[in-house]
């Protein structure tokens, strides 16, 4: 298995803020350049390390959006969390040309690779479409055939992130938009699981990602319909 | 307080590990229950991690990082499984 076993020890790089594109309102993405990038697999992830001047750091762990393309660049998607520490320095404050260190990339467990061959069912609750936009591009840069669902889970329609590239109908990806504020606020359900997730008899592998109650409700909700829980695998953001 | 889970002790322990251990199985001591690394449930704020099984809630593992070094407890986990 070929960058999970890590040569040497893992540590950090700097990484130098090359491009920023605003996805919504609340979240941007980031393109790094980051000499000697070993390369990653769809849905894996860096720590990012901010230090101050006074040394007071902190470290984030970020999905990489982007599919490994040969080049030493990498994309994050940052949602802006209000509250947030880290998030609203690097979607408002960080300009291009500033450095942050980052290490990785990390991650061996929620991975899909282009020679896997089971259907693919991609749930997302807000940002947790990043990890699974990187297995979407991967796809796509592979030319796959893979057959893959997806059900992405948002407050409204100007919170779904990277609209533009799910909505050019590429052949094999069946997306599937859930609005938990539409007319009548509700949380995702087994029926739109079952209506736009994959039979469980089709032993799809499943990656679910976004906060941790989506996530486990949805993990849940995949096991009450028959798929073994070693086919769903997970990825809270918290 | 909200917990994630083990795909964030990927970095802290690709410190330390020459392997992924997200991606090993552990065994947990209270229950028996044998989980990823990946799939405990991690609280992540200070100090330290805290690894809980999914089934239990016991500690599985607890790893401290400070400027001088590490601090790796492992006492919730019988046998980890490391695939190479």
């Amino acid at each position: 298995m070929a960058r999970t076993a890590i040569p040497g020890r893992l540590s950090w790089r700097v990484a130098t803020l090359a491009e920023t594109r605003d996805e919504t309102a609340t979240a941007r993405t980031l393109l790094f350049d980051v000499p000697g990038w070993p390369g990653h697999l769809p849905g894996q992830h860096v720590d990012i390390r901010l230090t101050a001047d006074d040394g007071y750091s902190a470290q984030r762990s970020y999905s990489i959006a982007s599919h490994y393309g040969e080049d030493s660049q990498i994309e994050l998607t940052v949602q802006k969390i209000r509250e947030g520490e880290v998030s609203p320095y690097l979607t408002e404050i960080l300009k291009v040309g500033d450095p942050v260190e980052v290490r990785g990339p990390v991650g061996g467990w929620f991975v899909w690779r282009p020679t896997d061959t089971p259907p693919v069912l991609l749930v997302a609750g807000g940002s947790g479409i990043v990890p699974l936009m990187a297995m979407i591009r991967a796809r796509r840069a592979a030319k796959s055939r893979v057959p893959f669902r997806l059900i992405y889970s948002v407050r409204t329609p100007e919170d779904v992130i990277y609209a533009n590239e799910l909505r050019m109908m590429e052949g094999g990806l069946d997306v599937h938009l859930f609005f938990s504020r539409g007319v009548t606020p509700r949380r995702i359900g087994v029926a739109d699981i079952n209506t736009h997730g994959w039979p469980a008899d089709f032993e799809p592998d499943c990656f679910v990602c976004g906060p941790t109650g989506f996530v486990e409700t949805v993990a849940d909700i995949l096991v009450a319909l028959g798929h073994r829980p070693r086919k769903v695998k997970t990825e809270r953001f918290g | 307080m909200t917990h994630v889970d083990g795909n964030i002790l990927a970095g802290p322990l690709g410190e330390l590990f020459a392997v992924d251990v997200t991606v090993a199985t552990t065994q947990c001591v209270s229950c028996g229950q044998t989980d990823a690394v990946a799939a405990l449930m991690v609280y992540a704020n200070a100090p330290g991690m805290v690894a809980r099984c999914p089934g239990c809630g016991e500690v599985v593992m607890r790893l401290v990082r400070t400027p001088a070094g590490a601090s790796l407890d492992l006492r919730g986990c019988v046998t980890l499984q490391i695939p190479l």
